[in-house]
């Protein structure tokens, strides 16, 4: 043991990428038995300090010590072989094979160089026991809960390493007794002496089982505190830099007149994937949508849209019965869609930022009335100014833009085939507060031009903000409408909540 | 605005490529650039690789619209085959030539579809789906021929392998017309701009209302349509139809043509007319090796160190070198 | 059951059904005579196919594998016919550069980030160009030791031969098996096949098992092309075009997943077994023409493919709405 204590740490560690500092000098120390949180907002430069405290990135400039040691860590598999285990948000195991390979992949007890797999299976059978799980050993990983997998993911990480865990936003996809399930196990590990790294977007979690907190911004350490020394409104501080509020999105939803109704969805749904919901869309109104992450929100986004079709039900558009089982269909009649996933099912990242803000009206037009490119420049230039894209040119593919930029993108995109109903799904995800602020002032200004918009949105404070009603998901079941006095987060929690045998919080 | 692209395409490295391998056979064999004239049209080394390029050319042109979406069409070979097959078997039995002519393009055109089916509807990787017509096209075109090699000598057929028309040999004529109506096809309307957008990101696509389906469907018809083309090009030139040989491997030097004109196989940008250039590359360096002497078993040498070449040109390797460059460009403006 | 048993057990299935109506039709199929030819006449393509197993498993292609053996078949014929070495240090030899040649395959598909189909085509025409620069034409192998190959040959009652190459061919598909499905390199290569940035993440030398893995596939290939030769006497640069295909189809067949990660060593070999059923049936019944083989076998890839997109895709959405 060297003089600091710390199992695990980072002394002014730099790390750039081509004109970019995504760490300037940070510092980050983990002692064993505690569990410590690391946050900060997107491009804070948390998953790029994971990355070099598990070998998958080096340093430019500072060092990793491990037990006091100066260490270099070129691979994940020398940062393992260092006590170093690692948990992705993704599970990144192989769902293609047995849980007991999944977790004794690379390590398998061998025979004369042929695997023992009674002996895999019976370890994996006692190691998985440990974790309260009873599943067969010798089952395909993929068939099990994402919950499980991740689990499992854990168990690998710390059969193998032992010493610290990093665990980067293991909850992102669980549910609440899934979330209260790997608490435990974090609780329990934290006993046995490991070291824990925690990173997660959910602040209550960050109390729930940490110690210390940490926090980064724009690749500058902020602070290091134990976590009995600040409060919530403390932390958020430190992670925005500023009291957060949202400019333009000061109460005025309640005593606006609601239009003349533009959607009616009664008992619109589909099998094992929503439930049947009622919902009537009036123009210049927005709909905030609350609800846990798998609470069927974004699969109910899918079927509004076309791009999964409802097995039941139906839709009435100013009235007139219609049917959407296509996103073509949808956007005919006015629709738009953000999706969650920017990356995967948003942006064309190798098309130019022009090409991404057409392609919609240009799907709209049809093959054979292509735009010139004249009127490409000038559609794009007019919408690019209007949502204040940062983009050296329009010509510039769109994945050189920041995430709030590619957001402003998608948002153009769609505001370019002039629409009627937007669906924006988690709009604000994940991007810089300067584009955050844009967005929802965009939000706020369609309304006020008459749009209908559903806005789906884990952040309920911003969903009170700028909703004129608010609809709640749990179970894939629409269980909730509030509007007036009830669009507050504790009634919103309260719905999302109900029925609930996980703790509050 | 267009006198500067027009300029910056002259310079690109695949042109540059086709300017150096027939400065090279000009130096192996100084005759190389002389044509004359005779019988009504011109004859020459450089015509002739513009005459035997052009099936391959005329592959690529449908290839290329196949790979930018992500895919890939093993089955273009077979399908010349079949094409080819059917043309002459139709004009041995007596029906007129154009019945046959039509009737080959359409069975090529079905095939494409029926690929595009695979791919586009139930969703199968497009180098699986397209293996299957690969393996079974030969069969089913030496089922149309019962296995024999049929010959004919409609002159119409015969007129589209080996005719010339202003002096060019019919097949440079055929693809030079496949090369422009295509083009604007894809550039005139908005079909290459969604081509290219499917490619990059095909679910993308989907949600911001482009039917990627009819769209998969239409460039692997294609494909199949411009293979079938090609089928009766090598079938006229031949005065027959030989399923075991026609087109075979041909599918390999449409996909390295399309690969050597800047598209890259996992999708996305993509251009018509350096496809046809990689086509005539790969020609000229055939014909360069005929004419100096080597053998020609030679040329899959090169070949293959050309594949090389141009992947370790295109490699995120190659790009990172020019990644780090663009950012200091930018931070000047 | 698990999932990726069931196109193995189709394939199965598909062969006992196809193999008792064949024999209801032709008794004469159902003798040691034609189950001895069965393994000989096919021990080249069992062979190359196991390769072609790993490879596809692995998530990758392998197209240079018929030029392999006919590059092989020309270098040992070669190295035997003119320049006097035994056939044991050829056989050598060419494994050699097999493995070398593989192996450099494997470090461009895995350094240049390029798919393997184009990698291992460039592969193909290096190895067809370099095969028929040597000679243009076949070069017969006459030497005593192929004699004593050809005559090693285990009788069997009913007049059935079970010949060197033969057994070869269901030894190396039993080591395949068990390398594939009892080691750390065969866990690794499903690992690869199953996603490949996990794989990397969970400690998988995914450089080292790349490599490993075309280089296993071309010297499969070599030794493939060293039975083609001692089952023809000759090397041929043209020999065995094609092959590659004939192998995917076997692979396809036999069950293994075309994108990777699921398979098994054993269906290859039932694929294997199925194709030269088609081939004999067709030899049996005189009337059907030998373009037959090819439509049948396009269509057996057909049904496979589908088969896998059924399968895979229903268990996918079944696990969403879990």
């Amino acid at each position: 043991m060297g003089g600091t204590g710390y199992a695990l740490e980072a002394r002014g560690v730099v790390k750039i990428f081509g004109n970019h500092v995504a760490l300037d000098a940070v510092d980050f120390g983990l002692r064993a038995g505690e569990v410590h949180a690391l946050l900060g907002e997107n491009g804070a430069g948390k998953s790029t300090l994971i990355k070099i405290l598990t070998g998958a990135y080096q340093p430019d400039g500072g060092e990793v010590l491990v037990d006091g040691q100066p260490v270099s860590l070129d691979t994940p598999q020398q940062a393992q072989a260092l006590g170093i285990g690692t948990v992705y948000q993704e599970v990144n195991l192989l769902p293609n094979r047995s849980v007991a390979e999944n977790l004794f992949l690379g390590h398998q007890p061998t025979w004369f160089g042929l695997t023992d797999r009674r002996k895999m299976e019976r370890d994996s059978r006692a190691i998985l026991k440990r974790y309260g799980l009873d599943i067969d050993p010798a089952s395909e990983l993929g068939a099990h809960s994402v919950a499980v997998q991740q689990i499992v993911a854990i168990a690998r990480a710390v059969e193998l390493s032992g010493k610290v865990l990093i665990l980067d936003e293991p909850t992102a996809s669980l549910d609440r007794n899934e979330v209260e399930r790997l608490f435990e196990i974090i609780r329990d590990l934290k006993a046995h002496g490991l070291a824990i790294v925690f990173i997660t977007h959910f602040l209550e979690q960050v109390f729930a089982v940490s110690d210390y907190v940490t926090v980064l911004r724009n690749g500058r350490l902020i602070d290091t505190r134990k976590l009995d020394d600040v409060t919530r409104t403390d932390v958020v501080r430190l992670m925005l830099g500023k009291d957060i509020a949202f400019s333009g999105a000061t109460g005025l939803a309640d005593a606006r007149p609601t239009g003349e109704v533009l959607l009616d969805f009664t008992n619109f749904g589909r099998k094992r994937s929503v439930h049947p919901f009622n919902l009537t869309i009036h123009k210049g109104e927005v709909i905030g949508v609350a609800g846990l992450l798998g609470s069927g929100r974004t699969e109910m986004a899918r079927i509004m849209f076309g791009a999964d079709a409802a097995d039941e039900g139906e839709v009435k558009i100013a009235g007139k019965p219609t049917s959407i089982s296509r996103p073509t269909d949808a956007i005919a009649h006015g629709f738009g869609f953000c999706p969650e996933d920017r990356k995967a099912e948003g942006i064309f990242g190798d098309l130019s930022v022009r090409e991404n803000i057409i392609i919609a009206l240009q799907g709209k037009l049809g093959w054979f009335s292509a735009l010139t490119r004249d009127e490409q420049m000038e559609i794009a230039g007019k919408f690019g100014e209007a949502m204040d894209i940062r983009a050296a040119s329009l010509d510039m593919p769109v994945k050189l833009l920041s995430g709030g930029n590619q957001q402003k993108v998608i948002l153009s995109r769609w505001l370019a085939t002039d629409p009627a109903f937007l669906i924006l799904d988690e709009p604000t995800r994940g991007i810089d507060v300067g584009a955050h602020a844009e967005i929802v002032r965009t939000i706020n200004r369609l309304r006020d031009e008459g749009l209908a918009l559903v806005v789906i949105s884990s952040e309920i404070d911003e969903v009170v903000a700028y909703s004129s009603r608010i609809v709640v998901m749990r179970d894939r079941e629409l269980v909730a409408e509030l509007s007036g006095e009830n669009i507050s987060p504790g009634v919103i929690v309260q719905a999302i909540a109900n029925h609930r045998e996980g703790t509050p919080t | 605005m267009t006198m500067r692209r027009a300029l910056s395409r002259m310079a690109n490295p695949q042109l540059l490529a086709l300017v150096g391998v027939l400065l090279i056979n000009w130096i192996l064999f100084p005759n190389f650039f002389r044509i004359t004239w005779q019988d009504g049209r011109l004859f020459g080394s450089v015509i002739d690789v513009l005459n035997r390029g052009a099936p391959v050319a005329i592959l690529a042109i449908g290839m290329v619209g196949v790979i930018a979406t992500k895919g890939v069409d093993l089955s273009v070979g077979a399908v010349m085959a079949v094409a080819g097959a059917v043309a002459a078997t139709l004009v041995v039995a007596g029906y007129p030539a154009p019945v046959a002519v039509v009737a080959a393009l359409l069975v090529g055109l079905l095939c494409g579809l029926w690929n595009g089916f695979l791919v586009a509807v139930l969703d199968i990787q497009p180098i699986v789906a397209t293996l299957v017509l690969m393996v079974a096209g030969r069969g089913i075109a030496q089922l149309i021929t019962e296995g024999f090699i049929v010959t004919f000598n409609d002159p119409l057929l015969v007129f589209i392998g080996t005719g010339s028309l202003l002096g060019l040999p019919m097949a440079t004529v055929i693809a030079i017309a496949m090369l422009v109506l295509v083009t604007l096809l894809v550039r005139k309307t908005a079909i290459g701009l969604f081509i290219e957008a499917v490619g990059v990101n095909r679910a993308a696509a989907t949600l911001a209302g482009i039917r990627s389906r009819m769209l998969l469907m239409l460039v692997y018809g294609l494909s199949g349509l411009c293979a079938a083309v090609a089928g009766l090009i090598v079938a006229g030139d031949i005065r027959g139809a030989d399923a075991n040989n026609a087109g075979l491997w041909l599918e390999l030097d449409a996909i390295l043509a399309v690969v050597i004109g800047g598209t890259s196989l996992l999708g996305g940008r993509f251009s018509v007319p350096l496809a046809v250039v990689g086509a005539l590359i790969i020609q000229a360096m055939n014909t360069g090796i005929l004419v100096s002497g080597f053998p020609p078993e030679f040329n899959l040498i090169v070949k293959a160190a050309l594949i090389f070449l141009v992947l370790i040109i295109q490699s995120p390797l190659a790009t990172r070198v020019v990644v780090v460059k663009r950012p200091v460009r930018e931070a000047g403006k | 059951m698990n999932r990726s048993l069931r196109p193995l057990v189709a394939t199965a299935v598909i062969f006992a059904i196809a193999y008792a109506l064949s024999i209801l039709q032709f008794p004469g199929l159902f003798s040691t005579r034609v189950l001895g030819n069965f393994l000989t006449d096919n021990a080249f393509l069992g062979i190359a196919a196991v390769g072609m197993t790993f490879v596809i498993l692995s998530g990758g292609i392998d197209l240079s594998v018929g030029a392999v053996i006919g590059f092989t078949g020309v270098l040992v014929a070669v190295l035997i016919s003119w320049a006097g070495w035994h056939p044991l240090a050829a056989f050598a030899m060419a494994l050699a550069s097999a493995a070398a040649f593989g192996g450099l395959m494997g470090l461009a598909v895995h350094y240049l980030q390029v798919p393997a189909f184009i990698v291992t085509l460039a592969g193909m025409f290096l190895a067809r160009g370099g095969a028929s620069v040597i000679t243009r034409d076949s070069i017969p192998v006459s030497h005593e030791f192929y004699d004593w190959i050809s005559s090693l040959i285990i009788r069997l009652p009913g007049g059935g031969r079970l010949s060197f190459i033969g057994l070869l061919m269901v030894a190396i598909f039993v080591v395949g098996a068990l390398v594939a499905h009892r080691t750390k390199f065969g866990s690794y290569v499903y690992a690869l096949g199953g996603n490949s940035v996990s794989a990397s993440l969970m400690g998988v030398p995914v450089a080292r098992t790349t490599v490993g893995v075309y280089m296993l596939s071309s010297m499969l290939a070599a030794l493939a092309g060293i039975v083609f030769s001692l089952y023809t006497s000759a090397g041929y640069p043209l020999a065995a075009v094609g092959v590659e295909l004939d192998a995917i189809s076997a692979v396809v067949i036999g069950g293994t997943l075309l994108t990777g990660g699921y398979g098994f060593v054993l269906g290859t070999f039932i694929g294997v077994m199925l194709l030269g059923l088609v081939q004999t049936y067709i030899i049996f019944d005189g009337t059907l023409s030998s373009w037959w083989t090819k439509i049948v076998i396009g269509a057996l890839l057909f049904l496979f493919i589908v088969l896998q997109r059924l399968i895979f895709a229903a268990s996918v959405r079944g696990e969403k709405a879990s």
